[in-house]
């Protein structure tokens, strides 16, 4: 069977998504040509106001690359305007001269941006927010700085508004009606908001009409005079004052018209082969211009296009606004009648105001603004017509307070119904994203995204999708785990931590070519990763790339503020010696070291050091027996102790030795972020290992493990791992538990907060209980050392990396003449 | 200025400095970090960053561009500017390698003094 020829005018979203319906459907039907007059490919509309702010790029929001058609064997003519339908020949020519038969024809030309007919509404400087080439527009001008003007205090208005100011400019909204967003929200979240953004230092001006644009005598605009004679000076003035259908191609061609293209119910027009999809559509006396209304017709044109017989029957619509730090959700109709009635909540030192218009103990409109968590809830049960009186009494605190339910937003989610909407742009349901989650195992907002679309379009459920993932997946959703790792790639720490294993990596740009790096040598963020991730899976076989270590990696000592270094050199346990102490007091002598100082733990730094000194500087310590102390390393710092039973009335056991033990096996590792242990010789804790990585506390029947400890950026007592009898236990718990880490941690996470990502139960099954686990972690740990355990400090005394210390080359006055 | 009438100030080989790796060069205007990246372009720009003077030489050095160890500024090495959000730029000295050896413009050294 020869296929059928779809020719769509126009590639919006609502296209772009019918697309997608068709291609599920039924990948075959039709060879498809779309004329698109912009010279781009699909990208999200709602997305503009991100753009706008810089909180996104172009790259960031398109939906259908070239690939994409190319893919799918579309052929997408860009920059070329259908000027001609012939009905009767049923073909389109465009204003370029291409020309396209069809059988079936779909219009989706979108709409126009209303231009108010103002004196000077044609001087260079009057803008529209529609499109791509709008932002670019107010980009441009924002780069010059000065006052722009955005008349129409609507939803595109003020998003229009933030986005300018967060680029730097001036900016005035000036709005008719007596309060911002009338058509979505009652006069007192509408005044919320104009509070709100004043505080964002917006001059926003109500029951304002303008009267005329200036020009400054250059036909560019100079200033904007309102009725009432006040003049406002202005570099720009965007119009965001509404849409208009775009319907006039339609109208040209005698299909037939009012406000918009006129469909019925299967989103056909008044030509039996021409559908018309979009803004540029009036159905029923509606036209719409969100985009959950659009997406629903798509997937009635899609169906209708494979024969099928959906009805289009009309949206009841929800909004929410995208602005950072403003949270608002309106859905319905919430005018005063006297057969409605109204619950109102507001709590003016939290800012926030809820309100839901009953009629006939049914939900028939709510706004809500500055918590808008559960606006879906209430959608929901608007769009159902759900009965409330059962719970009238408590509906407006929201859907966690009904039936006693605790206050978690999780278990909110999980409370919804199957068929509860939780994205309102694409309308996916909560059964359709569970069931995704679980038949594709999901495991990321990413993935979430790929295959159900939700959170995909303008972001603002991410939130319930995450929260969502969180019900269904319980502990194994991690929603850190998604945080790119850096701008270089979309992957998380520990997708290439998984894939540098299962695919085997074993160099640094092996994985950046494997795994789609998107910059050509990394960044300072990734590449430090990369390298301590291929050190810990390869310990044998990973040549370690210091170029990618950072400096004090590379030089082996701590770079000060002011291009010196300090030196530490390792006291075991912090026990010392005359010995030790005359060679650290002769090293200061010889090499001029200005300050000196005993570090938090137990051993002595050696500040101020010139860089070139440093091979010499560990000379002299090396004939004492120093070795590099590492405490510029992500790896293993200091064994802190206490003295134990050696000396103290009170020790149980020998806290210092155990401690000197555990750091001769230790020193040398790598591991994500830096580790401090602690061993204290009874409960009275002098060692202070209760706040540590990782800390032992000795005690008459044992030792006492402790893990996950904080006294940094963050403070937190130690978890308490489980008692082990004997020396040697505890050292191989110790060893099992950092190995565990170093396999598993995001580079530069400290262990604890590692250990509450996966869960510290899940840490104690695998290093106290299941003593297999325990054995290999500990053997795997043993065989990395056999690498690592070389010191720095003599290698560089030997001559390793010479060029790190000397400059390359003196150029006197002289030379360089 | 055109590049046949330069003077070149030759201070050291290619190899002198590890691929994706620098090296500095002591002037009476102070230090001036020469780079070499993963193909084997060479820059050279102020040893100084303009935020808090960290010793560029010691970065992190990623295509053509470095991350000063102090505060991760990160500079473009042709340009000598600060990429991203910061603001601020380091003088450049025109580097190129001939015969394997590594030269600079006497000129853009002499600027530097003056």
């Amino acid at each position: 069977m020869t296929k059928q020829k779809l020719v769509i005018v126009g590639n919006g979203m609502a296209p772009g998504r019918m697309l997608e319906y068709l291609f599920d459907k039924n990948k075959d039907a039709y060879d498809v040509t779309i004329f698109n007059a912009e010279p781009r490919v699909n990208y999200n509309r709602l997305m503009l106001s991100p753009v706008l702010s810089g909180e996104k790029t172009y790259e960031d929001i398109i939906t259908h690359g070239d690939d994409w058609y190319a893919g799918n064997g579309v052929t997408l003519h860009k920059s070329a305007r259908i000027s001609e339908i012939d009905r009767d020949a049923k073909s389109v020519t465009a204003e370029n001269g291409i020309t396209a038969s069809y059988d079936k024809l779909v219009i989706a030309t979108g709409s126009n941006p209303f231009i108010i007919p103002l004196p000077g509404k044609d001087l260079d400087g009057v803008l529209t927010y529609r499109d791509l080439d709008d932002v670019d527009k107010m980009l441009d001008a924002s780069k010059r700085g000065g006052r722009a003007i955005v008349i129409g205090g609507g939803l595109l208005g003020l998003e229009a508004a933030a986005g300018l100011k967060m680029q730097g400019m001036e900016v005035t909204v000036l709005h008719l009606m007596p309060t911002l967003m009338e058509r979505q929200l009652d006069s007192a979240s509408g005044f919320l908001l104009e509070e709100e953004f004043k505080s964002m230092g917006i001059d926003v001006r109500t029951k304002a009409n303008s009267h005329e644009i200036i020009d400054d005598g250059t036909g560019k605009v100079k200033a904007i005079r309102l009725d009432d004679g006040t003049e406002i000076d202005a570099s720009i003035v965007v119009m965001a004052v509404g849409i208009r259908p775009s319907a006039d191609l339609a109208k040209s061609v005698g299909l037939d018209v009012n406000r918009g293209i006129l469909v019925g119910d299967d989103m056909r027009t008044s030509d039996e082969d021409i559908f018309a999809l979009g803004e540029c559509v009036e159905h029923q006396g509606m036209c719409y211009g969100l985009v959950a209304p659009l997406y629903e017709m798509a997937s009635v044109i899609a169906d209708n296009l494979l024969e099928g017989a959906v009805e289009y029957t009309g949206s009841v619509t929800a909004t929410k606004l995208k602005v950072t730090g403003v949270d608002l959700y309106s859905a319905g109709d919430f005018a005063e009648g006297d057969d409605r009635e109204e619950i109102v909540l507001r709590d003016a030192s939290s800012g926030v105001y809820k309100r839901l218009v009953l009629k006939d103990n049914k939900i028939i409109g709510a706004v809500l603004y500055g918590e808008t968590a559960d606006g879906p809830w209430f959608f929901d049960l608007l769009k159902k017509g759900t009965d409330v009186s059962e719970m009238r009494e408590t509906l407006i605190f929201g859907q966690a307070y009904q039936g006693g339910a605790p206050l978690d937003p999780t278990v909110a989610v999980a409370a919804l119904p199957d068929d509860a909407e939780i994205c309102g742009c694409n309308g996916i349901c909560k059964g359709t994203i569970v069931n995704a989650i679980k038949e594709k195992d999901l495991t990321t907002l990413d993935g979430v995204r790929a295959h159900t679309k939700a959170s995909a379009s303008c972001g603002t459920c991410t939130g319930l999708v995450e929260q969502l993932m969180q019900a269904t997946l319980g502990d194994a959703f991690n929603p850190a785990a998604v945080t790119p790792m850096c701008g270089c790639t979309p992957l998380g720490h520990d997708e290439v931590r998984r894939l540098i294993k299962s695919k085997e990596l074993k160099t640094i740009p092996s994985v950046m070519q494997e795994l789609e790096w998107t910059s050509s040598g990394g960044c300072a963020k990734c590449r430090p990763a990369l390298n301590y991730y291929l050190v810990s899976d390869w310990p044998d076989e990973y040549a370690d790339d210091y170029q990618s270590r950072f400096i004090n990696e590379r030089v082996h000592a701590n770079i000060q503020k002011d291009g010196t270094y300090s030196v530490v050199p390792r006291m075991w346990g912090g026990m010392t010696s005359s010995k030790e102490l005359r060679a650290i007091a002769d090293v200061v002598d010889k090499f001029d070291i200005p300050s000196v100082k005993c570090t938090g733990g137990q051993r002595i730094d050696m500040l101020g050091v010139k860089k070139e000194d440093l091979p010499s500087v560990w000379e002299d310590l090396g004939k004492a027996g120093f070795v590099s102390g590492q405490a510029y390393a992500k790896g293993l710092r200091t064994v802190k102790t206490c003295v134990g039973s050696d000396w103290c009335r009170f020790g149980t056991q020998d806290s210092t030795g155990l401690g000197i033990k555990i750091e001769k096996f230790m020193w040398g590792s790598w591991t994500p972020a830096k580790l401090k242990l602690a061993v204290s010789g009874c409960p009275r804790n002098c060692a202070e290992a209760t706040c540590k990585d990782i800390g032992i506390i000795c005690v008459d029947s044992g030792y006492e493990i402790h893990f996950a400890g904080a006294a940094g950026l963050d403070i937190k007592g130690t978890e308490v791992l489980g008692l082990v009898k004997t020396e040697e236990e505890a050292l191989e718990h110790v060893v099992a538990l950092t190995q565990m880490y170093r396999e598993q941690g995001h580079y530069l996470e400290r262990i604890y907060k590692w250990a509450k990502r996966i869960g510290y139960d899940e840490i104690r099954a695998q290093i106290m209980e299941d003593t297999d686990k325990r054995k290999a972690y500990f053997d795997s740990f043993v065989f990395s050392q056999k690498f690592a355990q070389v010191d720095p400090w003599s290698e560089r005394v030997s001559g390793k990396d010479k060029h790190e210390f000397k400059p390359m080359a003196t150029l006197l006055s002289e030379a360089a003449e | 200025m055109n590049a046949e009438t330069r003077n070149w100030v030759a201070i050291g080989d290619l190899n002198d400095i590890p691929k994706e790796g620098a090296r500095v060069v002591k002037t009476d205007a102070g230090c001036v970090a020469v780079f070499r990246t993963v193909n084997d372009e060479v820059y050279a720009i102020d040893d100084r960053c303009p935020h808090k003077g960290g010793p560029l030489s010691q970065g992190i050095v990623h295509g053509t561009s470095v991350t000063c160890p102090l505060h991760n500024w990160v500079f473009d090495l042709a340009t000598g500017l600060a990429k991203g959000a910061d603001e601020g730029a380091v003088a450049v000295t025109a580097a190129k390698v001939e015969g394997g050896k590594i030269l600079l413009a006497a000129d853009d050294l002499a600027r530097r003094a003056g």
